[in-house]
């Protein structure tokens, strides 16, 4: 690629990026979006909101059967006492992973999600693979994560929506029954509150 | 039921942990549908639905990478669908902005 005089111009971006500028300053000569709370947006999601929100609304499920109560029944306002509000979490229903049963989260038509507790999905949970298989073959899906599960277990498949979004609460692992809430927050993963995994193990958390 | 290859594979993104946008338009295009959604432009399932239109037309090759395309093509056109903004002026106001990188010398700043 030749760069003549290339200190006459600037080479423009790609067209994706054109795009989102021209939306952008259109956008706001409408006066129907506002830079400085765009950029608040995505400092959020960014930084600020993530699963390791949820992983303490599960550790306080597992220390606290009233709070667990409350959470299946009221998962939004549960959730909210924690101070974790917001978008995409007006909606939300939490199941409960029991010995024979196991839940698992996708949204097969887009990416539902529920933002407060989790932050944004991971790129696999958008790809056509997962929101396909996801309900075809939860259990090969579940293999491919590395979570096997006894042939008698239940897998219950969720598929999220604008109207509602799931949170798994896995159960809580053996041997912890001593642990603090904030120690059993560190067992839960992102993962683990979609339903392709379960929760840490202790021993695999202390040698990390 | 839809059929997949059970042989493409769900790409993993635990480790190491994956950026949430990963590049500054991303971040700029979901910013932009959260905001207009909260301004009562269109409500969010009218959202889901758009972008669950241009999520379906790419079929199952779509292994993720490309979900801020289909965002903010789904954008593009609801707000075209609208008449909140043409597709003439989203057209003209690109080629502006590509015209101002063409016309600014290096390392200063691109304005319209």
């Amino acid at each position: 690629m030749s760069h003549d005089h290339s200190d006459e111009h600037t080479e423009p971006p790609p067209d994706v990026e054109l795009r989102v500028k021209a939306l952008e300053t259109l956008l706001v000569e409408k006066g129907l979006v506002d830079l400085a709370a765009l950029d608040v947006l995505i400092d959020t999601y960014e930084n600020q909101v993530g699963p390791r929100n949820g992983a303490q609304v599960v550790a306080k499920a597992w220390t606290d059967s009233a709070y667990r109560t409350w959470l299946l029944e009221d998962a939004a306002a549960a959730i909210s006492s924690l101070g974790f509000a917001g978008r995409q979490g007006e909606h939300i229903t939490v199941v409960e992973n029991t010995p024979g049963v196991h839940n698992l989260v996708v949204c097969t038509l887009c990416s539902c999600y529920p933002w407060p507790v989790l932050g944004l999905p991971p790129i696999w949970y958008k790809s056509a693979p997962y929101r396909a298989r996801a309900v075809a073959d939860p259990r090969g899906v579940l293999t491919e994560f590395g979570t096997e599960l006894p042939d008698d277990t239940q897998i219950h498949v969720w598929d999220s929506t604008a109207e509602m979004r799931y949170l798994v609460l896995p159960e809580r692992p053996a041997d912890t029954d001593d642990w603090s809430a904030e120690d059993l927050a560190v067992l839960v993963s992102r993962n683990a509150m979609i339903g392709t995994e379960k929760a840490r193990l202790p021993k695999k958390a202390r040698q990390k | 039921m839809t059929q997949t290859d059970p042989l493409i594979p769900i790409p993993s993104g635990e480790i190491p942990a994956t950026p949430v946008f990963r590049a500054p338009w991303e971040a700029y295009a979901f910013a932009l549908a959260v905001q207009l959604s909260e301004q009562g432009i269109f409500d969010w399932p009218e959202w889901t639905q758009a972008l669950a239109a241009e999520i379906r037309d790419a079929g199952e090759d779509d292994h993720g990478s490309q979900y801020y395309h289909y965002w903010l093509t789904a954008l593009e056109k609801l707000l075209t669908k609208q008449g909140i903004i043409s597709e003439e002026v989203l057209q003209e106001r690109k080629t502006a902005w590509r015209e101002a990188y063409l016309r600014t010398p290096h390392g200063k700043p691109v304005e319209l």
